[in-house]
């Protein structure tokens, strides 16, 4: 990384693309986590449902040499795993948080089990856009290219939030997630829809975690995910369950995660793994200033057991 | 559950349509033990079913782990010592747990204790052993219990979910430790790996006598007696039951709820930090990225299979650890990857959690089926 040929200005430029970078995963993997959270349970099991996605993704691609494929496996495998914790979690007395600590473990388990073979085979790539082909300095192409899962992502927030607010199922996983009497008296089983909205927020996950292995960093070993599967638990809350919120603060996470790597870069060393810790401070700090032992979150679902 | 009849209103010797009332007794104390038990039975058959479908012998892989963790004197004590760091990383959970909260960040507690410890040795250098090593071991508790204590404090006053505050602080706790040991504590002479300056042989923690497992085991063991005797015997522990089953029962009752979770908090992470100065002063010999072993977070699996019990914690702990000294030898006889021990440890976590569903369901267990029937 050499930001002389530019100087300081190699600051904000590695920031931005270090955002859109670093913050794909944590886009799918939150607005996974807030269709599940809005149904009224929590999933901390997204954290293995990534590692096990990067796995299923990169062996796919290796053995079928497409990254695509890979990524649908990995989509497929995530549902499968959101799909057992919605299903073990309408037992009577099973505590969701607790459930998703076991299945983090188990999905990392296995996706170390069988992705052991794989560690060494190069996968092909997710294709990336290069937007900033128009411009001579290396620097900026760096930052502007864009994989196309950060835009499907971006699509995918947009979408969400419109949904959550103008569509029948949008407002069925926000009844069920207030009030299971309610949607009871509604006709609606809690269970049911439940089990799929931790069944889509699973293979979101598992597409986060496709990325990861497919496109940045771009390969698969045992250390693949920094715990981005948990983070993107307190994303969501930090963005008060709003798809829009998801999105903006994965940026910012990933710009606060590009920070320490950006800062070496023109020389600043100092603290680099106090800069590494940036984006948890961030997130604790804004916890700390939004929240109050008074009244309850804005936004946050009546049937969450995080919040009651 | 309005039709049952309370065991006031029963015959003193007979129970419902005729049990002894012993019986009963019996059936209502043997469901903590059968069901914990059946759901390990039943997710080691899992397992088994898992490596067969792998095209392994189960027969074989529980062989090796018997052999691997507690077949002999010498596995035993392999099991022991991974055992030590479990108990106190279990009770960062336990306690807590009680008071209804979920906090899952003990690996930061570690870390920092660890962090703490090392820096107070090299600082005393020079004085007594004794003072020395005591003054670590309250350096690692303060450590720990000031990091927890604090996810205890945003969960009372400013309603911040413990769970998730305290898993962003063990993040921010290896951050800190990574920045220490590189940069103010850094001994110049460790080159590939950045540690602290090591301790003098003086200061280090020994070996119980006639064991090859250092002391740190005992003081885990105790650790977790001593939190049985809080929670069940004393004032304080009856008063983090109740605050546990009803937070606004309990404040209508007047108890202090807030220093009550702050202070069990506290001592939560105070033993995990407890357990990170015992890595260094037994184990490691100086602060690293070694600390970072992640005790925590199998910490966490131990409290929940024994169900946050301080005393059932002992016997998990030792579970634990043979199964995690048996990856090695599982990994070396029978070629398969070492994780297959993770795979296993998921497998029991998963079905142990489902069997809570069945407490108080079980018609052999609970008496008030019994009568229902009839």
């Amino acid at each position: 990384m050499d930001a002389t040929g530019i100087g300081l200005w190699g600051v904000p430029l590695a920031i931005l693309g270090g955002a859109i970078r670093v913050s794909t995963p944590f886009i799918f993997v939150s607005l996974g986590e807030a269709i599940t959270e809005r149904s009224g349970r929590i999933n901390l099991g997204l954290e293995g449902t990534l590692v096990f996605g990067a796995m299923t993704a990169y062996a796919v691609a290796v053995m079928t040499n497409s990254p695509w494929l890979g990524l649908l496996a990995a989509a497929a495998a995530g549902l499968c795993f959101g799909l057992f914790h919605g299903w073990i979690c309408k037992f009577p007395k099973v505590n969701d948080i607790a459930i998703g600590i076991a299945l983090m473990l188990f999905g990392s388990g296995l996706a170390f089990f069988f992705g052991k073979p794989f560690i060494k085979p190069k996968a092909p790539n997710l294709p990336a856009i290069p937007f900033g082909a128009w411009s001579d300095i290396p620097q900026v192409q760096a930052a502007l290219d864009v994989n196309v899962l950060f835009l499907i992502g971006a699509a995918l927030s947009l979408v969400l939030w419109w949904a959550f607010r103008n569509t029948r199922a949008g407002l069925i996983v926000r009844v069920v997630g207030d009030s299971s009497d309610a949607a009871r008296a509604m006709g609606l089983d809690p269970n049911t829809v439940r089990l799929i909205a931790t069944g889509v927020g699973g293979a979101l996950a598992g597409i986060g975690g496709a990325y990861l292995s497919l496109y940045y960093p771009g390969s698969w070993t045992e250390r693949i995910s920094s715990g981005q599967g948990l983070m993107a638990v307190a994303l969501v809350i930090f963005a008060r369950w709003n798809p829009l919120g998801c999105f903006a603060s994965a940026l910012l996470f990933g710009g606060a995660g590009a920070l320490g790597p950006a800062l070496q870069s023109v020389g600043v060393t100092q603290g680099y793994y106090l800069f590494y810790a940036a984006p948890y401070i961030l997130t604790l700090i804004i916890m700390i200033a939004t929240s109050s032992p008074t009244r309850s979150l804005a936004g946050a679902p009546g049937e969450l057991s995080i919040t009651k | 559950m309005a039709d049952t009849v309370s065991s006031a209103d029963a015959p003193a010797l007979l129970g419902a349509k005729g049990y002894p009332a012993a019986l009963e007794g019996i059936a209502r104390r043997a469901e903590a033990f059968v069901i914990p038990l059946g759901a390990l039975v039943v997710g080691m058959a899992l397992f088994s079913l898992f490596i067969a479908l792998v095209g392994k012998s189960p027969v074989l892989l529980y062989e090796t782990m018997w052999r691997g963790g507690f077949g002999s004197w010498f596995s035993i004590q392999n099991s022991l010592s991974r055992a030590a760091p479990l108990l106190l990383a279990a009770l960062c959970v336990a306690l807590p747990a009680r008071l209804g909260l979920v906090v899952i960040g003990g690996e930061g507690a570690i870390v920092l204790g660890g962090v703490s410890a090392a820096a107070m040795g090299v600082a005393l250098s020079g004085a007594p052993s004794f003072i020395v090593i005591v003054a670590m071991g309250v350096a690692g508790l303060a450590a720990g219990g000031i990091w927890i204590g604090a996810v205890g404090a945003l969960r009372h006053y400013r309603a911040i979910n413990e769970t998730i505050s305290s898993l962003l602080m063990a993040y921010i706790a290896i951050a800190l430790m990574n920045q220490l040991v590189e940069g103010p504590l850094r001994d110049p002479a460790s080159l590939n790996k950045p540690s602290t300056q090591p301790l003098a042989n003086i200061y280090r923690i020994g070996n119980i006598p006639g064991m090859e497992v250092h002391w740190g085991l005992a003081v885990g063991v105790v650790a977790c007696v001593l939190s049985w005797v809080l929670i069940e015997k004393t004032r304080w522990g009856f008063a983090a039951r109740i605050a546990g089953g009803n937070v606004r029962a309990a404040q209508v009752q007047g108890l202090a709820v807030g220093p009550l979770i702050v202070g069990f908090t506290a001592l939560a992470g105070g033993f995990a930090g407890l357990a990170g100065m015992l890595e260094v002063a037994a184990v490691q010999g100086s602060a690293n990225g070694s600390l970072a072993a992640s005790y925590g977070y199998t910490g966490i699996f131990v409290a929940f299979l024994a169900r946050h019990n301080p005393l059932a914690i002992i016997p998990v702990a030792i579970l634990l650890g043979g199964i995690d000294a048996s990856g090695g030898l599982i990994q070396r006889r029978m070629d398969l990857p070492d994780a297959a021990v993770l795979v296993l440890q998921g497998m029991l976590f998963i079905v142990i959690l489902l069997s809570e569903t069945l407490y108080g369901r079980v018609k052999a267990f609970n008496p008030d089926l019994w009568r229902r029937a009839s």
